[in-house]
């Protein structure tokens, strides 16, 4: 009998603290709380304490798993985890969950770095390392905490990105059967969302802080998004992938009973749904209570379509995410 | 599409700016809702009703509706 591979488990953690629409138009009388929420869709984001990073997020999201769906943590033997964030440039922060969350010393764990497409990457590996038998449950961490990379006057960044963390177990068995994935990377978008300083390329900030044609804050010390170009990427991209993924998996775009995408934000939510002729009931949104966080997005939104019932047993789900670097993917799920 | 129909599904793109204000000579970037957001709106307005493929430097190298017209049927 061919193997399969499932996701067995899902939970998600967003940090405490809570930044509301309300507390953003006061800081940018430009915006009211109505213009964000029908603009957008997003009416809070979830932002980290200062002392408060993703692993800590991650740790959460692992716990709330191992709890809700009673699972040994001793049974699971690979980590992977994935952000922009880490704790550290070195060690690798794979290793401190490890300790942390009281895994196993015989497992594998490795950080894998990227944007908005992780989840779909990240579960790509789980499902490689549980066909091939070098893994029997893989615990998949997703977390992100942009909030850290954000300038203060960013009145847009910090309107759709929130902070928070999923964590997904992919084994023999489960309760969504992850069927075939399509991907995609194009490094000429790299320029197009990207923190510039910090890390080998540049070290020191460059302190180059300017404001673009649109008012918002441009500098390479913080988060860097060109919303036009990453529009247009969008635009590109998505009906190819989608196209893709449905091939690999033998489905037509009527056989799917739920699309739970990448939830950027509202405005690109029904670009994607209306370009692809989607029909509303059938494109999940979930971004209202958390904003985008990232490469978390996906495992959130299937956590809380299966707790509204929005996904039943049966149901073929396509997911698909476009992120930085650039880089996308995609996968569809029998549940 | 013609220039007057370019027009109205421009100003469609606009929530609170009202409808007369925009003609073919309108300044688009001078109009208090134009940002971000908007320059987004019309991008995707133009890829689903025109089927062209415009950027946020070509919506800040034109100034008026009819300069953008222009531009985009050149493409």
């Amino acid at each position: 009998m061919m193997m399969k591979a499932y996701i067995e488990a899902l939970a998600y953690d967003l940090p405490e603290k809570v930044l509301t629409n309300a507390e953003l138009a006061k800081e940018f009388p430009e915006w009211t709380e109505e213009k964000i929420m029908k603009k957008l869709g997003i009416a809070e984001r979830h932002v980290v304490a200062e002392q408060e990073t993703a692993s800590d997020l991650a740790v959460n999201a692992a716990e709330k798993l191992f709890a809700e769906y009673d699972i040994q943590r001793q049974s699971v033997d690979f980590l992977i985890f994935c952000t922009q964030s880490p704790d550290y440039f070195l060690p690798t922060t794979a290793c401190l969950i490890q300790q942390r969350l009281g895994l196993a010393n015989h497992i594998g764990a490795v950080d894998v770095n990227l944007g908005c497409s992780g989840w779909i990457f990240g579960l790509s590996f789980a499902k490689g390392l549980v066909l091939s038998g070098m893994a029997k449950r893989v615990l998949l961490l997703t977390a992100e905490t942009y909030s850290k990379y954000l300038h203060p006057r960013d009145k847009g960044n910090r309107t759709i990105f929130g902070d928070g963390a999923a964590a997904t177990l992919v084994s023999h068995n489960g309760f969504a059967e992850i069927g075939e994935f399509s991907f995609g990377t194009d490094g000429n978008g790299a320029e197009n969302l990207i923190v510039k300083t910090g890390a080998s390329r540049q070290k020191t900030p460059l302190d180059d802080l300017q404001f673009d044609n649109f008012g918002n804050p441009k500098s390479s010390d913080y988060l860097y998004m060109n919303g036009t170009e990453i529009l247009n990427y969008t635009l590109d991209r998505i009906p190819g992938l989608i196209e893709e993924v449905l091939q690999k998996n033998g489905c037509g775009m009527d056989d799917i009973d739920l699309h739970v995408y990448h939830q950027a934000n509202k405005y690109i939510a029904n670009l994607q749904r209306v370009k692809m002729k989607i029909a509303p009931e059938k494109y999940y949104c979930c971004f209202e209570r958390m904003g985008n966080t990232v490469s978390s997005t996906i495992p959130i939104a299937l956590k809380e379509a299966l707790n509204e019932g929005a996904i039943q047993q049966g149901y073929k789900v396509l997911s698909v995410a476009q992120g930085l670097g650039y880089s996308w993917g995609g996968v569809m799920f029998r549940f | 599409m013609t220039l007057d129909q370019f027009v109205q599904i421009f100003a469609e793109q606009f929530d609170e700016t009202p409808v007369d204000q925009f003609t073919p000579s309108t300044d688009y970037k001078e109009l208090d809702e134009w940002g971000s957001l908007t320059a987004l709106s019309v991008i995707t307005m133009v890829d689903a009703e025109m089927e062209k493929r415009i950027t946020g430097s070509n919506l800040l190298a034109c100034t008026t509706i009819e300069d953008l017209y222009n531009f985009i049927q050149k493409l």
